[in-house]
C-alpha cells in the first residue's frame, strides 16, 4: 500500500462520486419536484452512452457525438415524460415503481434489438487519451480527470442555476410546494417536463462520459441506478446539495473500501479469510453506511422538504 | 386521601421557528371534570392537544396523566395509560364497519394484539363493549355500516364512541361539533352531558352554547397563552376575555 | 366493497363469496393438474406449475406487506435468496436434510428481516422503498462475493433435500405435492393472520397510522412483526426454489426479481392473497409462452405492465370482480 496507490484510488473515488452525482441530481430533482420515483433513470444513462456510440460512428467527432447525444437524451426524456410519466404524478409510489420497471424491461430489450447484445465501445478523443504525471511516480489517465472536472463544473452550474436564476427559483419552490406554485400562475406542467428532461440529459451526459472507460451494454444502467438511489436517500430526497455530498462520500467510501478492505482486514485476521471476507464486506460497506445514516436521520442528511 | 388530577400540565412551551404556539401553559383537570379550552383560530388549541396526546413534542414543560409523568412517553404508550382523543378533522377508519372501528379502539386496551389466530371481528367481548359505546352515542343501529358511508355528524359521534369505549382516564376532544348541523350538535351535547362526571374531558370547541352548557371550568387560549381560567360565569364576565375573544363570539 | 378487501369481507357479501370460491377453485385445479399433465404427456407442466406455486408462496408473503400492511418493499427477493442459500451452503457442507435446512432457511431469512426491518421501518414512503431495495442489493452483492459458494456463477446442489432421511422430494410428482402443501399452508396461515387481532391492527395502520397510534398501538412493532413473518415465508419459498432447481445463484436476490414479485402480486390484485397466486401464474405462464415466441419478449411485456398499472389497478381479480358485479346487476339481483 503506497501513497501513489492511495492517491489514485482517491481520485477514482472522486470520479465515481462525480458520476453518481450527475445521475443522482436528476433523480433527486424529479423526486423532489414531482414526487415521482423514476426507476427508469438508469436507462437514460444507458441511452446516453448508446446514442453517443451511434453519433460517433456517424460523425467521427467525439464532441459532436456528445452534443448530439445530449440533445437526444433530452428529447427522449421529454417524450417519455410527456407520453407516460405525467399521467402518473400524484399516484401511489407503487404505481411509479411498476410503470418505470416496465420501461426498464422494455428499453433494455429494445436496446438489444436496435444495437445488438454485444458490448460496444466509444474511443476517448485523441488529445485526451493519454495519462498525465500528477506527481513523482503517479500517472493518471487524463480522461478520468476530465470526468471529475466536468462533473464538478456541472455541479457549480447546477448550483448557480438553482439558486440564482428565476427558473431555478421555480424549481426550488416547486420542490417545496408544487400546488402553490401552480396557483401562482406558473405553468407547472411545463416546469415538470423541463425538470424531467434536464435530469434525463444529466444522466445521459454521465453515460457518454463513462462510455469510453466501461463497455456499453444492455442493463449497464441497472447497477449504477441502485447506487444513485443510495446517494439520494443518504443525501436527502429533493436536495441537490445533499446529492452532491452523498455522491462524493459514496464514491470515496466504495472505491477506497474495495481497494483497502483486504489490507485492513489483514491487520486483524489471516490473509486467506481476509481475501474471502474482504470483497464481500467491501460490497456491503455503502449499504451499511446508508443503514447507519437512515437510522439516525430517517429522511437523509439534507432533506429538501420537512417530510 | 387526595385523588390526583386526571391531567396536570405545567409550563408547556412550544415554538415553530420564531413563532411561539404554546406559551408556558399550565392547567389542571380533575377526574370527572369537563374542562373546555376556547380561543380564536390559530390560538394553538390543536397544537396543545397534539402535545398532550404525544403527537408533538413540547420544547419544555411537563405533562402528568393521573399522577404519571408522560412527557417522555410516545403517543401509543399514553393511550395505553388511559388517554383517548378525537380529531378535529374526522379520522375514522373508513374501510372498516362502524362496529369494527370501536372494537379496534377497545382491542388496544384489552390484552395483547399480537395474536395471529382467531377472527378478531367475531370476538364477543370486544363487540359487546363496542356496541355499548355505540349505544351511548346513538349509533348502535349503524353498527354494520361502513364508516366511510356515515354522514358527517355520525362520523363525529363515531369518534366519540372510539374515545369512550376504552374507559379512559382523560378524553381529549378536538372540536367534536365541527361542521355538525343543529340537531346533531344538540345530540352530541346530550351525549357529552351524560359522560360528564364519568371521565375527565378536555374539550376544545368553538360552539359557545355547547361550551357554556357543558363546561365545569373554561380556559381561554390566546396566542398560545392561557389568558383566563375558571368557572364559566367568571370567564364570561372577565373583561380581558370579552375584549380579546368572547366579545366577537357572542354576537 | 371492492374485491381488495375480500379476505375480510362480511359474510353474505359478494366479496366474501368470491373470497371462498376463487381460492377453492385454484387449489382444486392445482390438485388435479398432475393427473391431467401426465395423462396428456405434458410432463413439463409439472415443473412449470411447481415453479408457479413456489413463487406464489413468496408472492403471498409480499401481498401481506403490500396489500395489508401498506409496506412497499422492493427487496423481498432477498429473503427468497437467503432461504435458498441456506439450503445451498448447508448442502455444500454435506448437510442435506430438510429438518435442518428448512429451519435454517426460515431462521436466516427471519433474522435478516428483523435486523434490516428495524432500520427500514424507521423510514416511510420513498425512503422505505429505496432502503429495502438497497438492502436487497446488499445481499445480492454479498452472495456474488462469496467465492467459496460459487460467487457470481452460483452453486449447484448435489441433490434435493431429504426429509428425515427419506428421499421424498426427488420425484417431480411428490415435489409438486410438497410445494402444493406448502402453498396451501401459507395461504391458510396468511388468511388467518389477516383476520386476527394482529392483522386487524395492520389493516388499520395501513389506512390511518396516526389514528392507530393514538388508540394505543405501537404501529412500528406490528409492522416489524409483519416484515419478519413475510421474510420467513419468503425463506420457505427460497428453500423450495433451491430444491426445485438444485442450484442457487445471486440472481435469486436481485432487485429485478423483487420487482417481478411486486408485479406478480399487482397483476393478480393486491390485498386478496389468492390474487397473488393468480398473478404469479399469469406472469410466469405468460413469460413461458412469450419467451417461446420471441427472445425479445420483454419488449412486449414491459409496455404491457405500464398499461396495466395505468389502467387496471385492481389486477386480474379486480377485473373478475368487476365482471361479476356487472353480471349481478344484469341479472337484477
Amino acid at each position: 500500500m503506497s501513497l501513489t496507490f492511495l492517491i489514485v484510488q482517491t481520485l477514482n473515488g472522486l470520479q465515481l462520486g462525480v458520476l453518481l452525482f450527475l445521475i443522482a441530481a436528476g433523480l433527486t430533482l424529479v423526486f423532489g419536484v414531482m414526487d415521482f420515483i423514476n426507476l427508469a433513470h438508469g436507462v437514460q444513462y444507458m441511452l446516453g452512452a448508446y446514442f453517443a456510440v451511434t453519433f460517433y460512428s456517424l460523425t467521427g467527432n467525439f464532441l459532436l457525438a456528445l452534443l448530439l447525444a445530449l440533445a437526444a437524451t433530452l428529447v427522449f426524456g421529454t417524450v417519455l415524460e410527456f407520453l407516460i410519466f405525467r399521467h402518473l404524478y400524484g399516484r401511489d409510489h407503487l404505481d411509479h415503481v411498476i410503470a418505470t420497471f416496465g420501461i426498464i424491461l422494455f428499453l433494455n430489450s429494445a436496446v438489444k434489438i436496435v444495437w445488438g447484445a454485444a458490448p460496444l465501445s466509444l474511443p476517448i478523443p485523441e488529445v485526451l487519451s493519454g495519462s498525465v504525471l500528477l506527481m513523482d511516480g503517479l500517472l493518471y489517465p487524463v480522461w478520468r480527470l476530465v470526468i471529475i472536472g466536468s462533473g464538478l463544473a456541472v455541479a457549480v452550474l447546477l448550483y448557480v442555476f438553482v439558486n440564482h436564476t428565476r427558473i431555478g427559483m421555480l424549481v426550488r419552490a416547486g420542490s417545496t410546494h408544487a400546488p402553490m406554485v401552480a396557483a401562482l400562475g406558473v405553468n407547472i406542467g411545463r416546469l415538470f417536463t423541463l425538470v424531467f428532461g434536464f435530469g434525463a440529459m444529466l444522466a445521459g451526459f454521465a453515460g457518454v462520459m463513462i462510455a469510453p472507460i466501461l463497455s456499453v451494454e444492455p442493463g449497464m444502467g441497472d447497477t449504477i441506478l441502485i447506487l444513485a438511489f443510495v446517494v439520494i436517500v443518504i443525501g436527502g430526497v429533493g436536495s441537490i446539495r445533499g446529492a452532491f455530498i452523498a455522491a462524493l462520500l459514496i464514491g470515496l467510501v466504495d472505491t477506497l473500501g474495495r481497494s483497502f478492505a483486504v489490507d485492513i482486514l489483514r491487520l486483524v485476521m489471516a490473509p486467506s479469510p481476509a481475501r474471502t471476507v474482504g470483497p464481500a464486506l467491501a460490497s456491503m460497506l455503502i449499504y451499511l453506511l446508508m443503514a447507519v445514516v437512515l437510522y439516525l436521520r430517517p429522511t437523509g442528511l439534507f432533506p429538501a422538504r420537512g417530510r | 386521601m387526595v385523588t390526583e388530577p386526571a391531567l396536570a400540565i405545567s409550563g408547556l412551551c412550544k415554538h415553530f421557528g420564531g413563532l411561539v404556539v404554546t406559551d408556558s401553559v399550565t392547567m389542571t383537570i380533575e377526574p370527572g371534570e369537563l374542562h373546555a379550552v376556547i380561543g380564536p383560530n390559530g390560538a394553538g388549541k390543536t397544537t396543545l392537544i397534539n402535545q398532550i396526546s404525544g403527537l408533538l413534542t413540547p420544547d419544555s414543560g411537563s405533562i402528568v396523566l393521573a399522577g404519571r409523568d408522560v412527557t417522555e412517553l410516545p403517543a401509543h404508550a399514553r393511550a395505553k395509560l388511559g388517554l383517548a382523543r378525537s380529531f378535529q378533522i374526522t379520522s375514522v377508519l373508513t374501510g372498516f364497519s362502524v362496529l369494527e372501528n370501536v372494537a379496534l379502539a377497545a382491542q388496544a386496551r384489552a390484552g395483547s394484539s399480537f395474536r395471529f389466530f382467531g377472527n378478531a371481528a367475531t370476538e364477543p367481548a370486544l363487540n359487546a363493549a363496542a356496541l355499548a359505546a355505540l349505544d351511548e352515542v346513538g349509533l348502535a343501529d349503524r353498527a354494520k355500516t361502513a364508516a366511510g358511508h356515515l354522514a358527517h355528524g355520525e362520523k363525529r359521534a363515531l369518534e366519540l364512541a372510539m374515545a369512550i369505549v376504552s374507559k379512559p382516564r382523560l378524553m381529549l376532544l378536538d372540536e367534536p361539533m365541527a361542521g355538525t348541523g343543529h340537531d346533531e350538535t344538540e345530540r352530541l351535547i346530550a351525549v357529552l352531558d351524560r359522560l360528564k362526571g364519568r371521565f375527565a374531558i378536555l374539550l376544545v370547541e368553538h360552539d359557545m352554547n355547547a361550551v357554556f352548557a357543558l363546561a365545569d371550568r373554561i380556559s381561554v387560549l390566546i396566542y398560545g397563552r392561557v389568558l383566563a381560567s375558571g368557572p364559566p360565569d367568571a370567564v364570561r364576565a372577565d373583561p380581558q376575555v370579552v375584549a380579546a375573544y368572547l366579545g366577537d363570539e357572542m354576537e | 366493497m371492492t374485491p381488495a378487501t375480500a379476505a375480510v369481507a362480511a359474510p353474505g357479501t359478494q366479496s366474501f363469496r368470491l373470497g371462498i370460491i376463487i381460492p377453492a377453485l385454484i387449489f382444486a385445479l392445482l390438485a388435479v393438474l398432475p393427473a391431467a399433465a401426465l395423462a396428456t404427456a405434458h410432463d413439463y407442466l409439472l415443473d412449470l406449475f411447481t415453479r408457479v406455486m413456489i413463487f406464489s408462496v413468496a408472492a403471498c408473503a409480499l401481498d401481506l406487506l403490500l396489500g395489508y400492511a401498506a409496506l412497499v418493499t422492493f427487496g423481498q427477493a432477498a429473503f427468497v435468496g437467503l432461504g435458498a442459500y441456506a439450503v445451498g451452503i448447508l448442502a455444500s457442507h454435506g448437510i442435506g436434510d430438510a429438518l435442518i435446512a428448512l429451519p435454517a432457511a426460515l431462521a436466516v431469512a427471519g433474522l435478516f428481516a428483523f435486523v434490516t426491518g428495524i432500520v427500514c421501518l424507521r423510514t416511510k414512503g420513498v425512503y422505505f422503498i429505496m432502503i429495502t431495495l438497497a438492502f436487497g442489493q446488499m445481499t445480492f452483492f454479498t452472495a456474488s462475493a462469496l467465492a467459496p459458494y460459487g460467487g457470481d456463477d452460483g452453486l449447484t446442489i448435489a441433490s434435493r433435500s431429504t426429509i428425515a432421511g427419506l428421499r421424498l422430494l426427488d420425484s417431480p410428482l411428490s415435489f409438486y405435492y410438497v410445494a402444493l402443501a406448502c402453498l396451501l399452508v401459507t395461504f391458510l396461515f396468511c388468511r388467518m393472520l389477516v383476520v386476527s387481532r394482529f392483522g386487524r391492527v395492520l389493516r388499520g395502520a395501513k389506512e390511518n397510522p396516526v389514528r392507530m397510534t393514538t388508540l394505543g398501538y405501537a404501529v412500528y412493532r406490528f409492522q416489524l412483526a409483519a416484515y419478519v413473518v413475510a421474510g420467513m415465508i419468503s425463506g420457505l419459498a427460497g428453500f423450495l426454489l433451491a430444491n426445485a432447481t438444485e442450484f442457487v445463484s445471486p440472481a435469486y436476490m436481485s432487485w429485478q426479481r423483487s420487482g417481478e414479485l411486486i408485479i406478480m402480486v399487482l397483476l393478480g390484485g393486491m390485498g386478496t392473497l389468492y390474487g397473488a397466486i393468480v398473478g404469479t401464474a399469469a406472469y410466469l405462464l405468460t413469460e413461458e409462452w412469450l419467451s417461446g415466441v420471441t427472445e425479445h419478449w420483454k419488449v412486449i411485456f414491459g409496455p404491457a405492465l405500464v398499461l396495466i398499472v395505468v389502467f387496471a389497478r385492481g389486477g386480474l381479480i379486480g377485473a373478475v370482480g368487476a365482471v361479476a358485479e356487472s353480471a349481478r346487476r344484469w341479472r337484477g339481483d
